[in-house]
């Protein structure tokens, strides 16, 4: 395989013949703490469709910024269409025809369309903005590439698929010849993945080179001509037939190692229910439009992981905030038989119901406060963290560094701000603390968002492991292997509803992926 | 070649006929309006209500409000929360009433604007450079600008005849005024023209004169750094959507990354929005300082803040914001007529009157629950109406701000701030 | 212990070095000699008597201070604290002055009062907030002025102590039995003597208590817990289990209740004032903001602020007979909390980004936190993956 010194290998035959679009030679970024490229090299070929994998911090969003321009390597060159550049900022990329569709779109979702599309490079005089200009300059390339977006629609009102086209025609409309995507299937079910990358491959015919991030290996194989791999801030593997890999084998040169795997082993589902929902609705805050949620029911035992499939925006996250609390819902909530619809957050949480939030930055900690501080967040009033209306320091101290002890948290200290820990240190902490107030339910939300690889597989231990002991799992997630190593059921959301039930051991990724997007109904 | 795969379908939207269109709501809304205010007016036996008189003071006391909520939205579209109006609308004054007792009433306000503008460019270095919570910065400047005020007083109007440290001396001159011809009398090459507003005006006659006493305190009289202020709304708003700068501005607001990662300097945007802020209330402040004819401390009494509450009333709108302003302004401009405390009792009436239909409406609409809580209000206010005599002048200053916060307080749903104000932005941020 | 404080002052100190030099241009530019300027002051605070003073002067500042701070640590900014002390003062005053109880019974008596009316008062925005979104800057500012009005009307009408007629209004004479002692006795036990007319005026132990107080519930209470819980993160705390609405309210009565004690000082134990009238020092609440702000809403932060900012306030006192104009101590303070706030944001990011860095160096973890500001490592995605 490789090798850690000297050249990586080149897997597979002769590379085309078509001249270099990008060249980047031995790229070295340095961050405080930590080198994110060290010495990476990258070739892409003009009118290829070039994949980039690794896993999470391996360094290949670092990579890109340095070829759009947002920021200057330390070290290396990059040489574009045979000439080398310096790019000092976004601009001068974009003017050497770089365009960067990014993961978080960068969309202003009170504004329109052709705002969006045209900002800093708007058609008209400096005293007046030519609308006209530049609604026909988006339609003629909608009409030309096969990306037909409504100037005049705001951009909150379209879908997620909607969105990635405007970044696509933002791009086009720039002049761009070369187009790098941030991982741009992460929201999208392999039939939309399949019409994005027709889309592109629609570009290269016309002059475009396409560079894409990605650490889905099934869909890198299946659409990429040639692939980089990156590990820890090396080239590890160039792959110029990606017909010759397995994904297997990409996946161990990602990692370097053995891949973990979700796989569940015997069953430890019981017959007593833990958790059940009838009827649970979600109204919809606009008149006459569809509820979020509508008339949701289903069981979960005790030991058993219920994961729950669907495009995001399907009413997962209000399925999650209704049975937390967040949201007002219709329909009664039973936990362990005894109905707590009427109780309030808190009330749930001190009953037994465990949360891990999708965002973690968001709701799960609080970023300033110190790791014992975050530890208390949701059992506050409980010992060992509260007393009365007391907070218990010391005792909020003591079980924090249990929980990163038990956990496998890496940290300087309990006394540290959480903010300063990694993504995976920071979703430890927030499974171990859940974990240790002996929750009888587990509503997981997206639980390894983000996560690096190690992380990931301990946050899947303890998953497994409370399973065992009888906790009783709704998980929800967009990591179709997620899903389907870890649930014991597994449940389709779409538009609200659950439209199918599919047995994790049988169902393929495909299928799934029908299910999400209503190309197929039922399922049982 | 394409497809189209939308895993959320689009809600099928209802087809809006005029009846139900925004357009509509809003005439009907003014109609009903003028139609309160003339009952009222008739009602009570005073004129004034409604009168020319009091709608041009009325604007006039509207103007340094409108531009401090204009300063408000320009610095809040391009992502700044500019709490520090307030502040700002002080530095305006202080330099007016210096530069229009040194030179005159238009030198007044480009000091005022200067003065508003340094304001303005302090914050941005805190906000926006530094990065500082945008209240904590507006905070400060609130507390500095009397103090720095206070000392340039103490330096420039101390030994003067008719200074000190809380006053400056009078302005040079007036700025003059301009009336429209025709339809309110005005001068027409020397020659008087028919007062045909005022005509109408005269007669009484219900919700036509009220209407035409409005126009015409909108067209008489009307001094020249009002009717700059007039165009000066028009002026942004053009700015903001129908201009390169605009669109920037408003993306540093609504979505700072996507703006830095197209090659638009955000910091640039911000300071320059600050600018135009801290510029707009500084002419806020100007205009007062033509109005009382010189600086005086604590001259500003809350409009700026005043200004915020017309910025949120308006929705971050150049229209709604001037409406907001307007009403507010037709408030304190009621505190200064002949006989504030009939008016304010006058405008009690008018206040009973509007709930009393509301409560009707609230009965057609069947929301019989909060029927029952106005037709309380409605009670409260009618007795306030037959059983007060004349309020004295404490409660008569109040009632703007008491007009303000119920304004606030009704009209405080949908709204759509610009998504990423008020979150300090530096490169690198998503 | 002496790398925390030290640490902690460096950007005042910072502060307060921009704040001299700033002031002396301003003295310089308008023909004064800083030099001069600075000696004169050092010369006032130079006494025993400036020093009680100071004291005196602080205590309201504090209890001011503090009122705001606790809305600051909720993100909740009480812009309305003046109007809420000085209604609260006019009801105290006239309250207390009516009734006659024990002294033990009486003193608590005029402070719940005002406590009451402060808190109320407050609590109106707050209901406007929780019910009717509105905004708390904007309410509890036109709630400032509205107090303003009802007070200046209720004294003139109902309050007025006509006895003491004359062209200021004032609310009668508060009682002896409401009358904190002057402190003086409990100095001179440890030796202290004080010139003739000058009196540590008996709120001062009240003052203290409040920051003992302040300090407790922000730090071992679960409602301070909750508080900053809900300042730093509302979506986190109502994945917590708080109940926003409830925070809003009881955060906002607090902070008028304290608002309603600012008051108190001149009410109690002030010789020259122990009534409410015209003239009552009507801006204490604007400053207490800043002194919050200055003092980074800590306890002994606000308190470090207030004496600095009547310091500066004793120190330029007698500047006029010299020649140089005495607001010269506004553009010190004010260019003071300016440079103090730009100063602590600029001090802070270089602190979490160190701490950034050494967590990083500990664990051989990158954080991948889009929360930090640049400079920095995050070049992350939006969700927070990693570089």
């Amino acid at each position: 395989m490789s090798d850690e010194q000297g050249e990586p290998p080149v897997t597979g035959s002769t590379a085309d013949d078509a001249p270099v679009a990008i060249q980047l030679t031995d790229i070295v970024k340095r961050f405080p703490g930590v080198v994110a490229n060290d010495g990476v090299n990258l070739t892409v070929r003009s009118g290829s469709v070039h994949a980039i994998v690794g896993e999470n911090g391996a360094g290949k969003s670092t990579l890109m910024k340095t070829l759009y321009g947002a920021h200057k390597p330390d070290e290396g060159t990059i040489t574009v269409n045979g000439k080398q550049e310096d790019f000092s900022s976004a601009k001068d990329a974009i003017a050497e025809g770089i365009g960067m569709v990014f993961q978080a779109f960068m969309l202003a979702a009170n504004l329109t369309v052709w705002e969006n599309i045209v900002l800093g490079d708007e058609p008209g005089s400096r005293f007046s903005l030519n609308a006209g200009a530049a609604r026909s300059s988006i339609l003629e390339l909608g009409q030309q590439y096969g990306l037909e977006v409504d100037p005049d629609a705001l951009i909150s009102d379209l879908g997620v698929g909607d969105k990635q086209r405007v970044e696509i025609v933002k791009v086009l409309y720039r002049g761009a010849k070369i187009i790098i995507l941030d991982e741009p299937t992460a929201v999208l079910v392999p039939q939309e993945v399949d019409a994005l990358f027709a889309s592109l491959r629609e570009l290269t015919t016309q002059g475009a080179t396409i560079i894409f991030i990605s650490h889905k290996l099934d869909e890198v194989l299946k659409h990429a001509d040639a692939i980089t791999v990156i590990r820890q801030g090396k080239t590890v593997g160039e792959v110029d037939d990606p017909s010759s890999v397995t994904s297997r084998e990409l996946a161990e040169m990602m990692v370097g190692s053995e891949l973990p795997t979700p796989e569940t082993r015997e069953s430890t589902v019981t017959d007593v229910d833990v958790l059940e929902l009838r009827n649970l609705t979600v109204a919809n805050a606009e008149d006459g439009a569809r509820d979020l949620l509508d008339d949701v029911s289903f069981t979960v035992h005790r030991g058993e992981i219920v994961g729950i499939a669907g495009v995001e925006g399907n009413g997962q996250s209000e399925l999650v905030n209704a049975i937390v609390g967040l949201a007002e819902s219709t329909g009664a909530i039973l936990l362990d038989g005894h109905d707590v619809t009427r109780l309030s957050t808190r009330g749930r949480r001190d009953s037994g119901i465990g949360y891990i939030a999708e965002d973690r930055q968001k709701d799960g900690l609080v970023m300033p406060f110190l790791l014992w501080e975050n530890a208390a967040l949701g059992h506050q009033h409980q010992p060992p963290y509260g007393k009365g209306p007391w907070l218990n320091v010391g005792g909020a101290r003591t079980q924090t560094q249990a929980i990163v002890e038990e956990f496998d948290v890496r940290t300087p200290g309990i006394n540290v701000p959480a903010f300063t820990l990694s993504g995976g240190n920071q979703q430890k902490l927030v499974v171990g603390r859940e974990m240790t107030a002996e929750p009888k339910v587990l509503v997981a939300a997206h639980p390894t968002r983000g996560v690096d690889v190690g992380a990931q597989a301990v946050i899947w231990d303890i998953l497994r492991d409370a399973r065992a002991a009888g906790l009783g799992t709704v998980l929800i997630s967009a990591d179709l292997e997620e899903l389907i190593g870890l649930s014991d059921r597994l449940l389709v959301m779409l538009r609200g509803q659950i439209v199918a039930e599919v047995d994790p051991a049988s169902v393929t990724p495909a299928d799934l992926g029908s299910y999400m997007t209503g190309a197929t109904t039922g399922g049982h | 070649m394409t497809t189209t795969i939308d895993a959320a379908p689009p809600e099928a939207t209802n087809g809006t006929s005029f009846v139900h269109s925004a357009r509509f709501r809003i005439i009907a809304l003014v109609l009903v309006g003028i139609a309160v205010m003339s009952a009222a007016r008739m009602i009570a036996d005073n004129p004034d209500l409604s009168s020319s008189g009091t709608f041009g003071v009325g604007l006039r006391t509207a103007a340094p409000i409108a531009l401090a909520g204009l300063a408000g939205l320009v610095a809040e579209r391009s992502g700044t929360v500019n709490i520090g109006l307030e502040g700002m609308m002080v530095m305006g004054t202080i330099f007016a009433g210096w530069w229009g007792w040194e030179y005159g009433p238009w030198m007044a306000l480009l000091g005022g604007v200067i003065g508003g503008m340094l304001g303005g460019l302090l914050m941005s270095l805190a906000t926006t450079t530094f990065g500082v919570n945008h209240i904590v910065a507006g905070v400060a400047i609130n507390l500095i600008a009397p103090g720095v005020a206070r000392f340039m007083a103490s330096e420039l109007f101390l030994d003067v005849q008719g200074g000190s440290v809380t006053t400056s001396p009078g302005n040079r001159g007036e700025i003059g005024a301009f009336t429209v011809p025709f339809l309110s009398g005005g001068d027409l090459f020397g020659w008087q023209s028919p007062d045909v507003l005022g005509w109408f005006e005269d007669t009484g006659w219900f919700m036509i004169a009220d209407a035409a006493g409005f126009a015409k305190g909108m067209t008489t009289a009307v001094t020249w750094d009002v009717v700059i202020t007039m165009g000066l709304f028009f002026g942004i708003a053009y700015l903001l959507w129908h201009m390169r700068l605009g669109l920037r501005l408003r993306f540093a607001g609504e979505r700072p990354s996507a703006a830095d990662s197209l090659g638009v300097s955000v910091h640039k945007m911000r300071w320059i929005g600050m600018a135009m802020s801290g510029a707009l209330a500084g002419m806020g402040g100007a205009v007062l300082v033509l109005f009382s004819n010189r600086y005086q401390e604590n001259q500003v009494a809350g409009r700026g803040f005043l200004g915020l509450a017309t910025m949120i009333f308006g929705n971050w709108m150049p229209a709604g914001t001037a409406i907001g302003a307007g009403l507010f302004g037709y408030a304190q401009g009621i505190t200064l007529r002949t006989n504030p405390g009939d008016l304010v009792r006058t405008l009690l009436l008018a206040a009973a009157i509007a709930l009393i239909l509301l409560v009707i409406w609230m009965l057609v609409q069947r929301d019989y629950a909060p029927a029952g809580t106005v037709t309380v209000f409605a009670v409260v206010t009618m007795w306030a109406y037959f059983a007060a005599q004349s309020p004295n002048n404490q409660l008569v200053f109040i009632t703007p701000y008491v007009v303000t916060l119920i304004a606030v307080s009704i009209g405080a749903q949908r709204l759509r701030p610009p998504a990423e104000e008020g979150i300090p932005w530096f490169k690198g941020m998503q | 212990m002496f790398e925390r404080i030290w640490r902690a002052s460096l950007a005042p100190l910072m502060a307060a070095a921009t704040a001299i030099i700033i002031s002396s241009i301003a003295l310089i530019i308008s023909g004064n000699d800083p030099i001069d300027a600075f000696r004169e002051m050092w010369k006032t605070i130079d006494s025993t008597q400036s020093v009680v003073i100071i004291v005196n002067v602080s205590v309201p500042y504090y209890i001011s201070g503090v009122a705001a701070a606790i809305g600051f640590k909720m993100n909740l900014f009480n812009i309305g604290t003046n109007g809420q002390y000085l209604l609260a003062a006019l009801i105290a005053g006239w309250a207390g002055a009516e009734v006659s109880l024990p002294p033990v019974l009486h003193v608590p008596f005029v402070i719940i009062v005002a406590i009451t009316v402060g808190g109320t008062w407050a609590l109106i925005a707050g209901i406007l907030n929780v019910t009717r979104n509105v905004n708390v800057v904007v309410s509890t500012i036109m709630l400032n002025y509205i107090a303003i009005g009802i007070s200046a009307f209720l004294l003139a009408e109902f309050f007025r102590d006509d006895a003491t007629g004359g062209l200021v209004a004032n609310t009668k004479l508060m009682p002896d039995s409401a009358r904190l002692p002057a402190l003086n006795p409990i100095f001179e036990l440890f030796g202290v003597n004080f010139p003739p007319n000058t009196e540590v005026f008996g709120f001062l132990p009240f003052a203290i208590l409040l920051g003992v107080a302040y300090y407790v519930l922000l730090n071992r209470s679960l409602f301070g817990y909750e508080l900053k819980l809900s300042g730093m993160n509302p979506a986190a705390a109502l994945a917590a289990g708080v109940n926003p609405k409830r925070m809003v309210l009881i955060t906002l009565f607090m902070s008028g209740a304290v608002a309603g004690m600012i008051g108190l000082p001149f009410l109690l134990s002030d010789p020259s004032f122990l009534k409410y009238g015209d003239a009552f020092p009507t801006m204490l609440g604007f400053t207490g903001l800043g002194l919050a702000l200055l003092g980074r809403n800590n306890p002994v932060g606000i308190a470090a602020a207030a004496i600095v900012w009547a310091t500066i306030e004793r120190a330029t006192q007698r500047l006029g007979p010299i020649g140089i104009p005495p607001e010269i101590g506004k553009i010190l303070q004010g260019s003071f909390l300016l440079s103090a706030v730009i100063a602590y944001e600029v001090v802070r990011r270089r602190n979490d980004a160190a701490a950034v860095a050494a967590a990083a160096a500990a664990t051989h973890d990158l954080s991948d936190s889009s929360y930090e500001p640049p400079e920095n490592l995050s070049t992350g995605q939006g969700t927070g993956a990693p570089v």
